[in-house]
């Protein structure tokens, strides 16, 4: 599985966990912990941004990878 | 590419259950399944999987919004995701439920006459004429009547929210998601047994 330059991270504390992100995700690379919020496995986050795009609230952005 | 699963057609739901409550107002009553499955997925699995894969408006909002491209993915104002006022609006949203089942109970006292009209947003009186069965108890049309006015009005906000917003925006303030995320959480920080 190839990785991006970057990857994406969740603002859990306000994450509505509604999962529109792990929906989109063409690496399975989002869960929603426990119905809590959403989790990025950042092993396989191929930094597309296609989460960061679909997230209802924006509550996703793009890191870039050290 | 995405793979498409059964469960992403599950908006044909929402356009079954909408027009039959046209045909005849009882089947209303099939609304109570998006009150219900939520429940039982947060109470007894832990997780919003009704609201991850099987709710009919995010799958209908998703196939609008994403697949149709109808939505304008304006920024949502951080106050609608904000969590004040996704409580206070489950919170108003559950006590309007909570009116039409007191008037449900009054129309099976015999204190009340049949109300015989949906309302959107509470006030206004949808131009249809409705269909009713002689032999159904009154209060079985009253509750489907008040379900039925629920459902759509939220529809339509739900609707409206993705139009302007992102597809799923009303996922961020729906008062089921937000009471199943608040069940989630209580049970992922209970103690789990025969843990120290």
């Amino acid at each position: 599985m190839k990785t991006g330059k970057r990857y994406a991270v969740v603002q859990k504390a306000i994450c509505t966990a509604c999962g529109s992100c792990a929906d989109v995700c063409p690496n399975g690379a989002v869960s929603i912990l426990h119905g809590c919020f959403a989790q990025i496995d950042i092993s396989r986050c191929a930094g597309c941004g296609l989460c960061a795009r679909e997230c209802p609230a924006g509550l996703i952005h793009m890191e870039e990878r050290a | 590419m995405k793979q498409h699963h059964w469960y992403h057609y599950l908006w044909l739901w929402s356009l079954l259950y909408f027009s039959l409550g046209f045909v005849h107002i009882l089947f209303a009553w099939l609304g109570l399944i998006s009150f219900i499955l939520p429940l039982l997925f947060a109470l007894f699995d832990g997780s919003k999987g009704f609201c991850n894969r099987y709710c009919d408006r995010g799958q209908l909002l998703r196939a609008l919004g994403s697949q149709a491209g109808l939505s304008r993915r304006h920024n949502m104002p951080s106050f609608l995701y904000s969590r004040f006022f996704r409580y206070a609006f489950m919170l108003f949203f559950f006590a309007m439920f909570g009116s039409i089942l007191w008037t449900t109970w009054l129309v099976a006292g015999g204190s009340s006459s049949l109300q015989s009209e949906v309302l959107l947003f509470w006030s206004i009186p949808l131009p249809w004429v409705w269909n009713l069965s002689a032999g159904v108890p009154l209060w079985t049309a009253q509750f489907a009547f008040g379900l039925y006015s629920l459902m759509l009005t939220s529809e339509i906000l739900a609707l409206a929210a993705m139009l302007w917003f992102r597809p799923r925006a009303w996922c961020t303030f729906c008062p089921m998601g937000t009471l199943t995320q608040g069940i989630c959480r209580l049970k992922a920080a209970a103690p789990h047994n025969g843990t120290p």
